[in-house]
């Protein structure tokens, strides 16, 4: 028997194609009803869990709950977005003079410092502190190749401007930095 | 023989009275009180633009300076009033410009004005001081200009989350090089960028700017420049908090900020960056109002800050603060009066964040001065509840929202409805009350019994029946404003307290049980009343008396139905369905 359009066969008072509003809008539990089991039904039917185990589906998400008016929301919607990524912001990272390329996950690092400290860490070497008017006071200078394919100074903008910008890193020895 | 003084006696001694409530009550002592009363009176604060026309303000009150409207319902805040509804500002401010060429201050909430408004605020009324547009919408930085170029002695201009269309941020540099004027200036819901340059010449001619709440756009970076014009400031918003790695920047603003003799309220704090936090130690001993509520800053950073605040009295944060923030907020905050928390994330616990019940229990128990409340967290118990209202039974406002909507208490899977019972019954002066959680109609049994004093209630999926309704609309004899969503309230228990609307502002209610039947009944039955049916599914003629609506607003007025309704509001005739 053909479960799927269960929906389509079922008895109810309303006209076709109506749906009972105040049912839907009343409860708060997640959209999933009981009117198909799938995983009861067998393989005919995709599991939208049968891939990757993805996280539980999103709440039934109901109109103007919960009471945060829209200015807060967006502040929080928009630290949100960085999770949303995947599990890790990985970029490559390269220094000069060194036979193969690390990767370090940005996410793990909330600021610069702890960023350059691992870096410090991962390749045995000393970058040093960051001065708006001189860059960095040591043989390497810390560059990230941003999206339009500059490469930048790393420090002189936001941490989070920052993240949605980098695509890779790169340690320069400062030899190869040019002063402009 | 009856004395009686003379009417200049009588006008300097009403000159005393400013609460609207006292000249209210000195308006009904006699006719003659009455009428030297109405040409005194100086400001007026119109709760519901509906409930009485700009015609009959005027001629009651011919000499006003100040004038207050609030337009649109408080779930307007929350999406759950459609666009077009209504709350226009326009012929409010038309009648206005005509009938008060001497007016001063025009404060408007969550209502809809234009450009042209704002042209004419500016130009009818020549000693126009000050314009606050909370929560509005409707108008663009083109208005703000004519407001800039044309109010010559502009005090106060707020624009508190209001939405405007940003056009672009020249408007600023319309104010004239002549203008010093001006006392507070909030502009931190604008998008983009005002000139800086603009306002740092602005900032520098106003010697009496006391408020300055900037924009996000602001660069850190630029803040230090504007403290050292204006080392007079009380309240002041920054801009976004933080700056790459910048220990120039780190060290100019902790200079300035050490300048700020004068500064007790602090806000703003967008993108903020720990490390950029110890530049303000130097004022948090005098602060008394904080609001971090739009960075995500952690506990420990937060905590830290809240540690030198002493003289805390309004604390304003993100969920962040978790149970330890709160717990050191308790210890070092003695004479906090309000506390918000709200939800870093919607919809589940972000298991990152450890804020529970027991924050707010520390802080109701070491904060002896705590009367206002509002609190997002994802569970609660009965027994904190109690213990909640036992320690603070000063508390004025209380507004719990558990973000799940019908949680019970999560140690004995019970309803909430002791714990908030407990609430009413030991807070003698509560006024304000927002519920969550699970509920049953006895916590209405309990807040009709012992909430007396209450003037607004907020309710959202939550009661078993009608007689949860009955309870509030018999019981709470203050009650001002209702407001329910998601609720099986309806006709029975609406329709038994039709006399009670009549003393109230307004009721809302939405996704409940009412039927267009009742509607027209109550419609019919009160006069008095404006009931308006809102429902975007089309033409409620073809409808069945039966038929539930979506959305009810219904409010007293002395000004008739209203004229500007959207073609999604119905107003029940006495005959049939009828919209106008």
């Amino acid at each position: 028997m053909d479960l799927i359009n269960f929906e389509a066969t079922e008895l109810r008072l309303g006209l076709p194609g109506s749906t009972d509003e105040w049912d839907k809008k009343s409860t708060a539990s997640p959209v999933n009803t009981n009117k198909r089991s799938s995983s009861e039904m067998g393989s005919s039917v995709t599991d939208e869990t049968d891939s990757s185990r993805s996280p539980p589906p999103a709440k039934a998400q109901i109109v103007g709950w919960p009471p945060v008016r829209t200015c807060r929301k967006n502040i929080i919607q928009g630290k949100k977005s960085e999770p949303e990524m995947g599990s890790g912001m990985y970029v490559k990272v390269s220094m000069d003079g060194a036979p193969y390329l690390r990767k370090v996950d940005l996410k793990v690092c909330k600021s610069y410092g702890e960023l350059l400290k691992s870096l410090q860490e991962m390749f045995k070497c000393i970058i040093g502190l960051y001065s708006e008017r001189e860059g960095y006071k040591s043989e390497y200078a810390p560059t990230y190749e941003d999206k339009d394919g500059d490469w930048m100074l790393l420090g002189d903008v936001p941490w989070d401007m920052f993240l949605t910008s980098c695509r890779r890193l790169r340690i320069m020895k400062s030899c190869e930095v040019i002063e402009s | 023989m009856v004395y009686s003084l003379p009417e200049e006696v009588l006008e300097h001694v009403f000159s005393f009275i400013t609460s609207d409530k006292d000249r209210n009550a000195v308006s009904l002592v006699c006719k003659s009180w009455y009428e030297i009363e109405r040409w005194c009176r100086r400001k007026v604060f119109v709760g519901n633009c509906y409930a009485v026309s700009p015609g009959i303000m005027i001629r009651r009150f011919p000499e006003l300076r100040a004038v207050e409207l609030k337009g649109k319902p408080h779930f307007a805040d929350f999406n759950l009033v459609p666009d077009g509804w209504g709350g226009y500002a326009c012929s409010w401010i038309d009648e206005m410009s005509r009938a008060y060429p001497w007016l001063e201050e025009i404060r408007l909430k969550r209502m809809v004005v234009s450009d042209e408004s704002l042209e004419l605020i500016s130009t009818a009324f020549k000693n126009f001081k000050v314009l606050v547009l909370s929560s509005c919408e409707g108008f663009s930085t083109d208005g703000l200009s004519a407001i800039a170029s044309n109010c010559r002695n502009l005090k106060e201009l707020d624009l508190r989350e209001s939405e405007v269309m940003d056009l672009s941020g020249r408007w600023l540099s319309h104010f004239p090089d002549t203008f010093t004027s001006l006392e507070s200036l909030n502009i931190s819901c604008l998008g983009s960028e005002v000139s800086f340059s603009a306002l740092e010449r602005l900032v520098a001619r106003s010697p009496n700017l006391k408020t300055l709440r900037l924009n996000r756009a602001v660069p850190l970076g630029k803040l230090s420049t504007l403290l050292h014009q204006a080392p007079q400031l009380v309240e002041l918003g920054t801009g976004a908090y933080s700056s790459g790695i910048r220990s120039d920047v780190y060290t100019g603003l902790s200079k300035a900020f050490l300048g700020c003799k004068e500064l007790k309220g602090l806000s703003g704090f967008w993108d903020a960056d720990p490390s950029y936090l110890p530049a303000l130690y130097s004022v948090c001993s005098r602060l008394t109002t904080l609001n971090l509520s739009y960075s995500t800053i952690r506990s420990p950073d937060i905590t830290k800050v809240i540690g030198q605040c002493p003289n805390l009295q309004r604390l304003w944060v993100l969920d962040h603060i978790e149970d330890s923030g709160l717990n050191a907020l308790a210890l070092s905050c003695k004479n906090l009066q309000e506390l918000r928390v709200f939800p870093s994330d919607l919809y589940a616990a972000d298991v990152n964040v450890t804020l529970t019940e027991q924050g707010l229990v520390s802080v109701s128990q070491g904060c002896p001065k705590l009367q206002s409340v509002l609190y997002f967290c994802h569970q609660m118990s009965n027994s904190a509840l109690i213990t909640i209202a036992k320690n603070r039974p000063n508390l004025t406002c209380f507004r719990l929202c558990i973000i799940e909507p019908r949680t019970p208490d999560y140690l004995t899977h019970e309803p909430l409805d002791i714990g908030f019972g407990a609430i009413v019954k030991h807070c003698k002066n509560l006024n304000r009350l927002s519920l969550s959680g699970l509920l049953t109609d006895r916590v209405f049994e309990y807040i009709g019994t012992h909430a007396k004093k209450l003037e607004m209630l907020s309710i959202a999926f939550a009661g078993d029946s009608d007689l949860g309704l009955h309870h509030v609309l018999s019981g709470c004899e203050s009650l001002k404003k209702l407001e329910i969503r998601d609720c099986p309230f309806g006709d029975t228990a609406l329709l038994a307290n039709v006399a009670k609307l009549a003393t109230m502002r307004s009721l809302w209610m939405s996704s409940c049980a009412v039927s267009i039947g009742a509607c027209k009944i109550l419609s019919q039955k009160m006069p008095m009343l404006n009931v308006e049916v809102i429902d975007e599914n089309g033409s409620l003629d073809s409808r069945l008396d039966s038929c539930l609506v979506e959305k009810l607003y219904v409010y007293r007025t002395v000004a008739g139905p209203r004229s500007d309704m959207p073609g999604y509001i119905w107003t029940m005739d006495r005959e049939s369905a009828n919209r106008i």
